[in-house]
């Protein structure tokens, strides 16, 4: 009997519906995205677009989180710090080329009188680019390589991460003469000689952000379907099967931790000139776990779902947040619940079909029971 | 001498702290496996708990100053906390017991929709509990070295609780089903403990007295919507290295990190010093993965 049920659910899941969902969700549906991406300057006006390029920045991040949340089970809160990181590094770059050779303002009223040795090369573009990407892995591969090398995982790991995420951003706050403190580094007026607020330049850097996405999207795709992807999958599932079967999940862990960290930062990068500010403010504990409900709300486990998730819900909170702070927190919280309790897999999770949880105060019976009443002769 | 003395009478200060705010979040965790991000907002419920109930004095007997609101709030805070917790237990974590990364989420939301909540009742910006004037004066041990009375009422308030919890889990039936719950859950059901009672319970027991520490931080400083979150990390620290739910461990954990944080900050800055114990954490951790204390499960 439970061998030919778990049969027919093979059959059923094999069936034709599915496999569109699928193809839906791996080709069509992204490429129909990246269409509307590319038109929506022809149709949006500036300051929409600039928003929307600030969201895809959010989008690349949050991209960044489901490769290791989604797929390898490792949920990090501290994902704000590595977006941060890379957003540093791009300011630093700003800042000294707006600066224009002399000591950037808020070192000099800090008190200091030369540029510290560490921000020196920050002001070639061939350096502080790739570092965007580099630093914030460097960070991610030698935190994770100590934690996942004496195997915490789990909630562990997410706490360990939230402590990172309070730790840099107090100590970005703390060493105001190094890192402009609680204000962060702002004040750039120019990107390569050219003016940073000219619309062509928000378009420019628009384009760049879709581009930057684009290409993370498919980086973490390709990952995602090779021999790596499935095993960070099997090790989200049952980690020490994976171990014994010869693998050394540390180091696959550490590798995608901070490939993830690197994708982050490099989104930070492109946040940084759209919004003409990076501060403390973008890596503390709050805002590193807003970045999980983004992923939450679009679907873990689906690519897509993140920059549904990260373009959706920060279209909601400037929406919502700019008229009605209070109401906003009130809908975030209960979000968060929502997210967990009733549609566990997203918007992509409701897309596919996978539909609603049920609703966790109520019993089978009484849900049986309210669909009758509502729909006679269902007999779901 | 006298410096040193201080230093390690101000870590034991902040140690008996962050030691109220683990231990609730260690029970909960040992006995289900839940991590509770909203676990700082009780706090804040037991500090404006404090602050409302001092107003109210103020209000009816025009004497915020009296010593015996203030007492009267750390028994009301307690159960505030408590029930606030009790509630949160049975409204949403008792459905996520098998999903403790979808905990943490839940959890924050709760404490996202709490603070909202401080907020618009009492307003964002921080409001200031009055001290009784007995505990304004200092205590003179010898010339150089003072000790507020405030510090060493929250250190005593502390050891009492901790002598409670004690009393409950090792020498009431009711703590007895709690440790048998946390050793081996499937058999003490099937000796007929109701382990859903248990477990709301401890929930209520460690939402409780995290209330009771937001009072104590009454007496520190200023209190806010958010003045749990600043703890509450450390307090997770705390728990990591203490190891799964260990009530012994929680407490040496408590004291190591108390006390290195203090005296770090005093030789470096006070950011420096958190650094520092988050890098010697990760690298303990290395040596000792299950922290402290090791989980003993049958």
């Amino acid at each position: 009997m439970t061998t030919m049920s778990s049969i027919m659910t093979v059959v059923r899941n094999a069936s034709a519906p599915v496999r569109m969902h699928d193809r839906i969700g791996s080709w069509i549906a992204p490429a129909i995205m990246l269409a509307v991406l590319l038109a929506a300057p022809a149709v949006l006006s500036d300051f929409r677009i600039a928003l929307l390029g600030k969201f895809l920045t959010f989008a690349m991040l949050a991209v960044s989180l489901n490769l290791i949340w989604g797929y390898a089970g490792m949920l990090s809160l501290g994902h704000g710090v590595f977006f941060g990181l890379g957003g540093y590094a791009m300011a630093m770059f700003l800042k000294l080329e707006s600066a224009g050779g002399k000591l950037p303002d808020f070192m000099f009223w800090s008190g200091l009188t030369e540029l510290p040795f560490f921000w020196a090369p920050f002001k070639y573009a061939w350096f502080a680019i790739p570092m965007t990407f580099v630093v914030p892995a460097v960070l991610a591969g030698a935190l994770g390589y100590l934690v996942f090398r004496s195997r915490i995982t789990g909630v562990y790991f997410a706490l360990i991460t939230q402590a990172l995420a309070l730790i840099v951003s107090i100590l970005f706050i703390g060493q105001q003469a190094y890192t402009g403190g609680t204000n962060g580094i702002t004040n750039y007026t120019t990107i390569f000689g050219y003016p940073l607020n000219a619309p062509s330049m928000q378009l420019i850097l628009y384009y760049a952000s879709v581009a930057a996405l684009v290409a993370a999207y498919l980086l973490c795709w390709w990952l995602i379907s090779s021999r790596l992807g499935r095993l960070l999958v099997a090790m989200r599932d049952d980690e020490n099967r994976v171990r014994f079967s010869g693998y050394d999940p540390a180091v696959l862990k550490t590798l995608v931790f901070s490939l993830s960290a690197g994708i982050a930062g490099v989104a930070g990068a492109l946040f940084t000139p759209q919004v003409g500010i990076i501060s403390p403010t973008m890596m503390g504990i709050v805002p590193s776990i807003e970045i999980a409900i983004w992923v939450a709300v679009g679907g873990r486990g689906v690519l897509l779902g993140a920059v549904i998730g990260a373009v959706v819900v920060n279209g909601a909170k400037s929406g919502l947040s700019e008229s009605f702070p209070a109401v906003w927190q009130y809908f975030l919280g209960l979000l968060f619940i929502g997210a967990v309790l009733l549609f566990p897999s997203g918007i992509m999770g409701l897309l596919r079909g996978e539909g609603w949880q049920r609703p966790w105060w109520l019993s089978r019976e009484q849900v049986r029971g309210a669909i009758s009443r509502l729909i006679p002769g269902a007999t779901r | 001498m006298e410096v040193w003395a201080l230093q390690l009478f101000n870590g034991l200060s902040l140690s008996s702290i962050l030691l109220l705010i683990a231990l609730g979040l260690a029970l909960s965790f040992g006995l289900m496996n839940v991590i509770n991000l909203a676990h700082g907002e009780f706090i804040m419920i037991g500090a404006y708990t404090t602050y409302a109930l001092q107003q109210a004095a103020l209000n009816f007997t025009g004497d915020a100053q009296s010593g015996i609101t203030f007492l009267i709030a750390i028994p009301v805070s307690f159960v505030v906390a408590g029930a606030a917790g009790y509630v949160v237990e049975n409204a949403l974590i008792r459905f996520l017991y098998r999903r403790p990364l979808d905990t943490l989420l839940a959890t924050w939301g709760v404490g996202l929709f709490l603070q909202q909540l401080a907020r618009t009742i009492f307003g964002a910006p921080n409001v200031q509990v009055v001290a009784p004037p007995w505990l304004g004066t200092a205590l003179t041990v010898t010339a150089d070295l003072v000790l507020p009375v405030k510090r060493v009422f929250i250190l005593g308030l502390v050891t009492a609780c901790i002598g409670g919890l004690y009393f409950y889990m090792y020498r009431s039936s009711e703590g007895r089903r709690m440790r048998g719950v946390m050793q081996n859950r499937e058999m003490a059901s099937s000796l007929g403990v109701s382990t859903r009672r248990v477990d709301s319970f401890t929930f209520a027991l460690g939402s409780g007295l995290a209330g009771v520490a937001g009072c104590a931080l009454t007496l520190i400083g200023p209190i806010g919507p958010s003045l749990g979150t600043f703890y509450v990390v450390d307090a997770f620290i705390v728990v990591i290295l203490g190891g799964l739910g260990q009530v012994p461990g929680t407490i040496l954990a408590a004291l190591i990190i108390g006390m290195l944080n203090t005296m770090l900050e005093f030789g470096t800055t006070a950011v420096v010093g958190k650094v520092l114990v988050f890098a010697m954490v990760i690298l303990f951790l290395q040596w000792r993965p299950a922290g402290l204390m090791r989980a003993k499960g049958r």
